[in-house]
């Protein structure tokens, strides 16, 4: 009988830009049970909702990831906006639906770079993250940030982009695409790639639903749901389908992310042909009374915005589920019975963002 | 599947000019509305507060009896609330980066006396 040791894995590892810790329990070199322990890097964020008024807290809210920092400024104000029964205008609407998918461009596109990495392939990291870089540089023309894009706010959007802006992005996009095209190759087909991503980190229909996944890690395991078809910002007037993977394993993960990729620019190419024109922001008056739910669909999975409000300028609460604290219970069951080589590519097909997680 | 996958992009790699910027060579030139400081007209400003009122990092003091208006360079987070809840929209967001320093300082600046005022 083989002996039962513990690894310790994280906080700090090479394939994890951010801090958690998973103990390992070995038999050999198998993954027999993890461990996990978060709480690292908690900045209090959801208590802060006392100190800064509503419209402040914009700004904060952008804050709990600098990834997806666009769309947890968008669902915190969509969720205010309900509250107090503003209707943003349709050109907001559109510009919130484009810069989402620029978003999720950018945020799968630096996840394939991480994977390359975490294989070992460095080109292709540096080849992902080139055109991720194209990407950043639109938000920049668009936004005036890299990261932080602070154009959201209660009642619409703070900037506009104009035609001729919108067809050079189309541009850039059309040889993304190619590009992207040509790079899909190497992770869907290349010989030596799918030797690490095929067949490992099994999790099945049945599993993806009881443990609570979301996004494109729940999708891979052939669940068909995705938060845009409830068609918040202009999701409604887009066509699209939703991308699943019947296989289960990290190879379906990386094809539904890159499926979803195609999509995105899709999405944003029928979103500049319908955009309407007029105003982008609504005044908004008075302060927000009552409760909301709110559902987006992040590019690792659907993040839910709570919004109580009081009446007065301070909300009484907002929380935020992120996706990634739903997909950790998920991830888990992942890792037992895979082999130790294989523990950093699992913990990265999830699409970690421990940030988010803690808030 | 496919072996030599890598090879297009390879050989389009080793015939094309880098990617990255040849920096500080080769400047870098922002877009116009990259968030970079903040800048006030102070001859436009009217001392009324409302930035330093709204800004989420209490990045900015208005003396309204010293006429000064002073920004903590580094607390301020570019986020342009305060460009956009300004009265006299005097304040504006500019697309150059303020210099590294090695103290956290606060820039000051102080209205000049209005010659017209005095003349009146
Ligand atoms: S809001 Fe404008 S006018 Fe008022 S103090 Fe600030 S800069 Fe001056
Ligand atoms: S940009 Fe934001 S943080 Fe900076 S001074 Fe203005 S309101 Fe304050």
């Amino acid at each position: 009988m083989s002996k039962r040791s513990i690894v310790p894995f994280g906080p700090h590892h090479p394939v994890l830009p951010e801090p958690i810790h998973l103990d390992l329990v070995l038999e050999d070199e198998k993954v027999v049970e993890a461990v996990p322990s978060i709480g690292f890097i908690h900045r209090g964020l959801e208590k802060l909702v006392e100190k800064k008024d509503f419209n402040e807290y914009v700004y904060v809210a952008e804050r709990i990831c600098g990834i997806c920092s666009f769309m947890h400024g968008m669902g915190y104000c969509e969720a205010v906006e309900h509250v107090m029964g503003v209707e943003i205008p349709p050109r907001a609407k559109y510009l919130r639906t484009i810069w989402c998918e620029m978003s999720r461009l950018h945020s799968h596109l630096m996840w394939l770079g991480l994977l390359a990495d975490a294989f070992g392939f460095e080109s292709l990291f540096m080849q992902s993250w080139r055109m991720r870089e194209k990407i950043l540089d639109m938000f920049e023309a668009s936004t005036g940030g890299r990261v932080i894009f602070s154009v959201n706010k209660i009642g619409g959007e703070m900037k506009d982009m104009d035609g001729d802006m919108l067809k050079g992005f189309l541009k850039i996009l059309n040889e993304i695409e190619k590009e992207l095209r040509e790079l899909s190759k190497t992770f869907l087909d290349n010989k030596a790639v799918n030797s690490r991503l095929q067949g490992v980190g099994f999790l099945t229909k049945q599993q993806a639903h009881d443990l609570g996944t979301v996004g494109p890690f729940m999708r891979a395991s052939g669940i068909d749901r995705d938060t845009r078809n409830m068609g918040y910002a202009a999701y409604s007037d887009i066509d699209f389908e939703t991308i699943t993977s019947n296989a289960g394993d990290s190879y379906a993960r990386t094809e539904v992310r890159i499926k979803e990729l195609f999509q995105s620019i899709d999405i944003i190419r029928q979103a500049v042909e319908k955009i309407p024109s007029g105003e982008i922001a609504v005044p908004v008056k008075g302060f927000p009374d009552g409760e909301y739910f709110m559902r987006v669909e992040q590019p690792r999975g659907e993040a839910v915005y709570y919004v109580k409000g009081n009446g007065t300028k301070f909300l009484d609460r907002v929380r935020v589920r992120t996706p990634t604290f739903a997909n950790l219970p998920g991830m888990l069951e992942t890792l037992k019975g895979s082999q130790l080589a294989d523990v950093p590519i699992l913990i990265l097909t999830i699409d970690p963002c421990i940030s988010c997680t803690e808030r | 599947m496919k072996l030599l996958t890598f090879a297009k992009t390879e050989l389009h790699n080793l015939f094309s000019k880098p990617a990255t910027r040849l920096y500080p060579q080769e400047p870098r030139v922002y877009p116009e509305r990259t968030r970079g400081h903040v800048e006030n007209d102070m001859d436009v400003c009217v001392f009324c507060g409302l930035c330093s009122k709204k800004c989420p990092t209490g990045a900015i003091i208005v003396d309204r009896a010293a006429k000064t208006w002073s920004i903590k360079r580094f607390s301020c987070i570019q986020c342009g609330y305060c460009v956009a809840s300004c009265p006299k929209k005097c304040i504006s967001m500019r697309p150059d980066y303020t210099q590294p320093a090695g103290e956290k300082s606060t820039e000051t600046f102080t209205q000049a006396p209005k010659d017209d005022q005095s003349a009146s």
